[in-house]
């Protein structure tokens, strides 16, 4: 066995391609680990728990290439390979255009004047990217996190002054004239306009308002911290005020965390003085979930509500008394996590993991597109006898894995426990909503369109098990 | 909101441009890199400084208002107030112990000719004591010089003058290629030259331009530049149609000066021989529009770039005189004859203040003819002034590139954008041989060191901190 590790300056590729430049060398023979990274600090952290030596000169615009070899003379081929799946990765037609890619944000709003621009560079230098966005008369969407509070305020401050939009920071999901973006579920035009303070928030109510047939005009993301006392709500004024002038849009629906109490009264204020009706859906304990918010919606709208589908049936519990919830989305998990405690109880020692959380992301890619650490987990629960019940989520839509049944599937086929899935999409989203059901109902799970539903039916399952 | 569907620049992950282009959306995809090591936590600041978004509109329209014309040609004595025994040079500050071979061979020349010495070799001994001589920035008295750009209180200076505001620049006469006193040459003949564009061509242009101004008008050297640069001049490196636009304008005036018919035809033969003898006009116009920006505070425009054969430094707008600098580099380029790179001497001279105002290496793609001269190709030189677009505020509607469909050449270098590209402003510059006496050896493409930008934004940031 041995290490080789080598330092590549002033070549550059950003988190994602080089997860899955690492994941193809891993699957190269005489290779037992591979981790190809820029080496900020917290990669060369990574790295050395990995047991590699990382060179005390790289920076954070170093490329470190660390290879663990079951054969040394695998060596060559593993670098070729590393170069061939650099090469794979970037590999784009870059049409018929001779002109090089613009390297800021404020070039290429030169190029696309009035463009949304949608920022998800590390957290440190996004606020840079998003005030270019601002200073040249663009609306913004940062996806990033980790972005320090107070940029985040000068940059909301700064595109109040200029009657612009800043969406996030840390901003999954958000549609805009249609068009979505980051994690974005495809829905009708229709009468109701969304302010997001969550993104999975956000996307299950997408996904229960489509199935009830209500499409939505625009959902506006505005970030986990808009309505901390510290970023005032401006980001939530800004969108409220926003749809409050789209005459297509008839209900303004704000979604968030219970809000800090001074800025939920400006909120409500806010809310008396727009010509739209309001409908203010705040999450946590005490608070309706988010499927007693979109009833209300329907109820406020006039419309019907419809029963949350579900589809398959669990299996019977076998023993264990632990709920385990591992969820993709954050606000999905906390979610379940205030059902449950309410209903078994808190410090019963049940579960309810957000693999989005930071704690969870350093070093890989977000759970909607990478499923790898929440199978791993799903395996170990499955055959931890405590464990009475598994309880998952999957999001559909723009932005999330291609098929995440492809692998869950087979997964789930394999465990025996009762497994309930809520599945967060619409009709019409990308990977096929009915098609996802199907193979997840087919693996023996039961699948609700509703995460409160979904809950429920869980806490059901455990109170069955521990009978 | 609109009922066209948006566009998206994306800067970050090309997932989510994929999510976004999947939708049938135009996207605009930044190839972002991180920025320079270090810069991360200053450009923030920098970027959140309320003054900058309108300090630096402000100074790239001061710069772009300015027109230069010429009103006078007067000795450096009268010109600048210079004493005997005061030497001006290009470049930030430096004294005689770290002065280069080609800038210790022009203050030798400026020695012998100013008569304090009786031969260039016995003005070591006069600078090394340092008593009765001083050396100061050309910068740092409105004017600029190429190469060694030593001034001396005999040598006639061009006047250029913004009507506006009646601020004016000053520049000496240029002397032609090969062995002159600007590459570091004191010979005989080099010093005969000087004797006789002091004696002769000084007063015979005082003449002409005297009598252009006060009949028809000063010259529009702004003016000029925008011709020139339309007939495959860039102003810094190929003067041709410039220098013969100039010579079109003075003749008559030259003709009926009163000075002697050989007088007045060796100037002719003398201005005709010498392609770069508008070089002297283009860069103290291009001064003249970028002191208009000097001052203005909260802007990150660099108002000066500038080589003493040993440090490259640099000015900024916000950060009043000071140079941050750096090592200067040696060019890339093409030998003359037998020299090679072990000949050259570092960068030298203030000629790069026509990069500093948008033209010389930036409007490259406007000269093709010398791309070869300098060691390029075409594609390289219209490359070259797009990717100077990356790093620039702005366009220069006045001064345009017809093979880039008449965009404007790119303007006002913006020192966070260099820290955020990592991309460093191109020169055309010549090469002086590295001994003193030798004169040019060859000419290329230079850079300034990288590091003086993060120093300079360093500074931009303390201060924007400190208001």
């Amino acid at each position: 066995m041995r290490t080789h590790v080598e330092l590549r300056s002033g070549a550059y590729a950003d988190s994602v391609t080089l997860l899955q430049v690492s994941r193809k060398v891993q699957d190269i023979d005489g290779i037992l680990a591979a981790q190809v990274a820029m080496a900020t600090e917290l990669n060369i952290e990574v790295l050395t728990e990995m047991g590699f030596d990382v060179p005390a000169d790289a920076t954070a615009n170093d490329m470190v290439v660390a290879l663990r070899l079951d054969d040394p003379d695998a060596l060559a081929a593993a670098l070729a390979g590393v170069d061939q799946a650099l090469r794979d990765v970037n590999r784009r037609d870059s049409g018929p255009t001779e002109l090089a890619p613009p390297r800021t944000t404020a070039a290429a709003l030169r190029r696309a004047p009035g463009g949304i621009a949608l920022v998800s560079v590390p957290g440190e230098n996004a606020f840079v990217e998003a005030m270019d966005a601002i200073e040249a008369g663009s609306d913004v969407m940062v996806f990033s996190d980790n972005v320090p509070v107070q940029q985040e305020v000068r940059l909301k401050e700064y595109a109040a002054e200029r009657g612009l939009l800043v969406m996030g920071p840390d901003c999954g999901t958000a549609i805009v004239d249609g068009v979505g973006l980051g994690f974005a579920n495809v829905v009708a035009p229709g009468p109701v306009g969304i302010v997001a303070a969550s993104g999975t928030g956000c996307q299950q109510l997408l996904a229960l308002l489509d199935h009830a047939g209500v499409g939505v005009a625009h959902a506006l993301g505005v970030g986990g911290r808009d309505l901390s006392s510290d970023v005032r709500g401006l980001s939530t004024h800004a969108a409220m005020d926003r749809l409050d002038r789209d005459p297509a849009v008839e209900l303004v629906v704000v979604i968030s965390k219970p809000p800090a109490a001074e800025v939920a009264a400006g909120v409500r204020e806010h809310a008396g003085d727009l010509d739209t009706a309001v409908e203010l859906a705040l999450l946590g304990p005490g608070q309706p979930d988010l499927t007693a918010a979109a009833e209300r919606i329907l109820a406020r709208l006039g419309r019907p509500v419809p029963d949350w589908p579900s589809t398959g049936t669990a299996a019977a519990p076998s023993g264990g008394t632990l709920l385990r919830g591992f969820f993709v989305g954050g606000t999905l998990a906390a979610e379940a996590k205030i059902i449950a405690t309410d209903l078994l109880g808190a410090d019963a020692g049940h579960t309810f993991i957000d693999f989005g959380d930071d704690a969870y992301t350093t070093g890989r890619a977000h759970p909607m597109i990478d499923p790898t650490l929440r199978l791993e987990h799903l395996a170990q629960a499955a055959t931890d006898p405590d464990t009475a019940v598994l309880l998952l989520d999957v999001v559909l839509g723009h932005g999330a894995e291609q098929d995440p049944v492809a692998l869950l599937a087979p997964a789930l086929a394999r465990i025996d426990k009762p497994i309930v899935v809520a599945v967060v999409g619409t009709q019409a989203d990308p990977q096929g909503l009915e098609r996802t059901v199907e193979a997840l109902a087919d693996a023996g799970a039961e699948v609700h369109l509703s995460n409160a539903a979904a809950t429920r039916r869980a806490v059901e399952l455990v109170e069955a098990a521990s009978r | 909101m609109t009922t066209t569907l948006p566009t998206v620049v994306n800067v970050g992950a090309d997932l989510l441009a994929d999510a976004v282009a999947s939708q049938a959306v135009d996207v605009t995809r930044v190839a972002w890199q991180p920025p320079m090591p270090g810069t991360a936590a200053d450009l923030a600041t920098v970027a959140a400084d309320p003054l900058r978004p309108a300090a630096n509109q402000r100074a790239l329209e001061a710069t772009l208002a300015v027109t230069a014309r010429l009103v006078d040609v007067v000795p450096a004595a009268e010109a600048l107030g210079l004493q005997a025994g005061e030497f001006l040079h290009a470049g930030p500050p430096i004294t005689w112990d770290r002065a280069s071979g080609p800038l210790r061979g022009a203050l030798m020349g400026g020695a012998a000719l100013e008569g304090l010495v009786g031969t260039p070799e016995e003005a070591a001994a006069l600078f090394e004591s340092g008593s009765s001589v001083s050396l100061a920035p050309c910068h740092s008295r409105s004017a600029v010089g190429p190469m060694a750009g030593v001034i001396t209180p005999s040598m006639w200076m061009f006047v250029l003058e913004d009507t506006d505001t009646g601020r004016r620049t000053y520049c000496s006469l240029n002397e032609g290629l090969g062995k002159v006193l600007r590459y570091g040459a004191y010979s005989p003949d080099v010093l005969n030259r000087l004797s006789w564009m002091s004696g002769v061509l000084g007063p015979l242009l005082q003449r002409a331009v005297r009598m252009v101004r006060d009949t028809t008008g000063p010259i529009d050297v702004t003016g000029i530049l925008t011709q020139m640069l339309q007939m495959g001049d860039e102003a810094h490196n190929r003067n041709r149609a410039g220098t013969l636009m100039l010579m079109r304008d003075l003749a008559p005036a030259m003709v009926t000066s009163g000075m002697s018919s050989a007088d007045i035809a060796e100037g002719f033969r003398f201005i005709g021989g010498n392609d770069h003898f508008f070089l002297n006009l283009a860069m103290p116009a291009c001064k003249l529009a970028l002191d208009a920006a000097r001052g203005i505070e909260g802007s990150t425009m660099i108002v000066a770039m500038a080589r003493n054969g040993t440090d490259f430094g640099v000015q900024v707008a916000g950060t009043g005189d000071e140079w941050f600098t750096g090592p200067a580099q040696l060019a890339d380029g093409l030998f003359l004859g037998d020299y090679g790179p072990e000949d050259a001497n570092p960068d030298i001279g203030d000629s790069a203040i026509t990069e500093t105002a948008g033209i010389g290496g930036f409007a490259m793609a406007t000269a093709p003819a010398i791309v070869r001269f300098v060691g390029g190709s075409v594609p390289d030189a219209l490359a070259t002034t797009r990717r100077m677009h990356e790093i620039t505020l702005g366009e220069n509607p006045r001064w345009s590139v017809p093979v880039l469909e008449f965009q404007g050449t790119p303007t006002g270098i913006d020192v966070t954008k260099v820290c955020r590209t990592g991309i460093l402003p191109q020169i055309n510059t010549g090469m002086a041989g590295r001994i003193a006496g030798v004169g040019q050896v060859g000419a290329g493409l230079v850079t300034p060191p990288a590091e003086i930008f993060p120093k300079a934004l360093a500074r931009l940031a303390e201060v924007a901190r400190a208001r």
